[in-house]
């Protein structure tokens, strides 16, 4: 199956986004500019991109602490995100949720999750919703290689294949929980995990948004027959660290540089397309200008927006009390 | 009105809300039972047969069963919520929630905050506690104050069957999550109960009984032995006023301090361990709010701080008894005065 010139564009975008998004969130974060937590997407672009390329507001995705990517890539606003970073009124979440729980439902964003593993219950949930009331949507649980060793997310494996949910597991394996590799602390495969519970599996590489996007498109086209559930191991490398400030002393030294050099998963798919013929630089260079610009723009409304006011400390704790 | 059991009412609640309202899924283990098994379906409906019967008119689309992974399918509950369903999950045993509590407590009660009101949880957790069927200590607690402790939740203890039913249809109709505490040594008492539907306003205590002197606050099963005291004690001349808080978040506060000021005496009645329970939140709000008005010090009535014993002798010395309630009446009654 081939992408057309829009869907391409379309990719590019918002791989671009994310890593112009998350680019700037670092810098500011380092100059002190942003409150609390962040966790970073930057390298991972292709992976939260070919699943979300697949889906319509109808599907819903959790996330993981990393969840600016997912945001991006399922359609929430880049202003809304910039401003909940800072904390600011206005924000995605009104300023109430941060880096850690950025979330928008009106594009099926459930959510980063500040527990590692919090988000698989949720989408057996989301599966469920969309299989009894008839949506035709699908779910997915993005789930970091920290996360694949939770028991949350093992009882989510055998729940959703018991009740045949449309959900999708997907295992972002940037090769580190915090500081601990994830070769020394996943037991087994996370394929031959899927498989222990009946479920296709299947590992791609997740610099490859071509190779992510494919393998997508069969696990959403099959949640979508009710053909039930599916795992998906994307195996890949963050460029940052865990958290902002995190030293990475526990990376080899040229590791990240050799990574930017060699597998960047936005050079890749550009040489992909323009010696395919099928865009030309200049209109990826165009997006490129784009992406800048509109992040730059959430960056400085986010830095002018008043905070939130303190009669917003204790409202939206219930629908009615 | 015909009698009806706490059971019978909590399933009839169940049936006549899925009927109102398609939305409406329940999911447990054994909800239905047999799911599988060569033997009958609908064969436990629930370990104590409260959902019984429910399965054959919804379908097992509505009524779900589940594997034993209560991390899994509470969290597929806060999610459906958050999806456009209305699920009730039971939660066999309140003892439990010490493997699904991050669901409850770090998503289910928070998402709607933390997406700036955009989440709407409609969800309700059905929860079996409290001491007297000699389950011993994993199978026995109380530990509704662990849930009113945190934002976000509502929390219900019906103290009959008609409050039961009531209150589960509130419930099932709140778009905020509900922890729904039936005490399992109740599911038997009868009271009357209407045939149709009714919600019970959260948060609207039920001055179960009108009195002067000392007013007693209980809380689920305890009111009915609250009640039986204030009956004993009206033949030695000291009439008690009898509040049932009904939901622990919302808390009436004003209508406990109201009648803690026209007594001017108080004892409050928890089945729960003492410490940072219901009764010490209560007694503090009192000492806070109603100081001046109060002529004798707050007692409580409470377990001791000690998990729940097995053997039936010691099961019964744990349990707030009829008698402890009426001695601590005894003892503010008889209290010189502010």
């Amino acid at each position: 199956m081939q992408l057309s010139r829009e869907q391409l564009l379309d990719a590019y975008r918002r791989m671009r986004l994310i890593r112009e998004f998350e680019d700037t969130v670092h810098a500011e974060f380092e100059a002190g500019n942003i409150p609390g937590f962040v966790h970073l997407y930057a390298g991972e672009e292709a992976c939260a991109v070919g699943f979300c390329l697949h889906l319509d507001d109808r599907d819903r995705i959790a996330s993981t602490h990393r969840g600016h990517g997912h945001c991006i890539a399922k359609g929430c606003d880049v202003e809304g995100m910039m401003l909940e970073i800072f904390g600011k009124a206005g924000g995605l979440c009104g300023g109430k949720g941060g880096s850690m729980h950025i979330a928008d439902l009106e594009k099926g964003m459930m959510g980063a999750n500040g527990i590692v593993g919090g988000g698989p219950p949720l989408v057996c949930g989301a599966a469920l919703a969309a299989k009894t009331l008839g949506t035709g949507g699908v779910a997915i649980a993005f789930v970091g290689d920290g996360g694949s060793n939770q028991g949350t997310t093992l009882e989510s494996y055998n729940l959703a294949r018991v009740w045949n949910l449309p959900a999708i597991f997907v295992i972002e394996d940037n090769g580190y929980a915090e500081s601990t590799s994830s070769r020394w602390a996943c037991a087994g495969s996370q394929v031959g995990r899927a498989q222990g519970f009946g479920m296709p599996g299947v590992e791609v590489d997740g610099f490859d948004f071509f190779a992510v996007w494919e393998a997508a498109r069969e696990a959403i086209e099959r949640a979508r027959a009710g053909d039930g559930p599916s795992l998906v191991h994307v195996r890949f490398m963050r460029y940052y660290g865990h958290f902002e400030g995190d030293a990475q002393t526990y990376r080899a030294p040229d590791e990240v540089a050799r990574l930017k050099a060699e597998r960047d998963p936005l050079m890749l798919f550009r040489r992909r397309v323009s010696e395919a013929g099928l865009l030309e630089e200049t209109q990826l260079d165009e997006i490129d200008g784009e992406c800048r610009a509109r992040v730059a723009t959430a960056l400085e409304r986010a830095k002018a927006a008043p905070w939130p006011g303190e009669d917003e400390l204790v409202t939206d704790v219930y629908a009615s009390y | 009105m015909a009698k009806k059991t706490y059971r019978q009412a909590i399933n009839e609640a169940l049936r006549q809300e899925m009927e109102r309202d398609p939305r409406v899924v329940l999911m447990g283990e054994d909800v239905a039972g047999g799911m599988g098994s060569p033997g009958e379906d609908d064969a436990w409906g629930g370990p104590l047969g409260v959902t019984k019967g429910l399965m054959p008119i919804f379908g097992r689309e509505r009524v779900l069963d589940t594997p034993i992974s209560e991390s899994a399918f509470i969290g597929a509950a806060v999610g459906a919520a958050a999806s456009g369903l209305r699920p009730v999950a039971e939660l066999m045993f309140v003892d439990f929630m010490g493997v699904c509590f991050d669901q409850i407590f770090n998503q289910g009660a928070k998402l709607r905050y933390m997406f700036g009101g955009k989440a709407k949880v409609p969800m309700v957790i059905r929860t079996m506690y409290g001491a007297g069927f000699r389950a011993a200590s994993q199978h026995s607690q109380c530990l509704y104050s662990l849930f009113t402790h945190i934002p976000g939740l509502k929390v219900a203890l019906p103290s009959n069957a008609y409050e039961a039913k009531g209150l589960l249809i509130q419930a099932i109709r709140d778009d905020d999550p509900v922890i729904f505490f039936e005490h399992k040594a109740m599911y038997d008492d009868e009271a009357e109960v209407p045939d149709e539907p009714y919600a019970i306003p959260f948060g609207e205590a039920n001055v179960a009984r009108e009195g002067d002197d000392v007013a007693i606050i209980a809380l689920g099963r305890m009111v009915n032995l609250a009640l039986e005291a204030a009956g004993q004690l009206e033949g030695e001349g000291i009439s008690c006023a009898v509040v049932d808080p009904r939901t622990t978040s919302p808390l009436d506060t004003e209508t406990l301090l109201e009648v803690v000021e026209e007594c001017g005496r108080v004892v409050i009645v928890d089945e729960a361990h003492p410490r940072c329970s219901m009764a010490r939140d209560i007694a503090a709000v009192i000492a806070e709010e109603a100081f001046d008005a109060l002529e004798a010090p707050v007692r409580t009535v409470t377990a001791p701080h000690a998990p729940v014993p097995f053997s039936p002798a010691l099961e019964d010395a744990y349990i707030p008894s009829t008698e402890k309630i009426a001695a601590a009446v005894r003892a503010v009654a008889g209290h010189p005065g502010g």
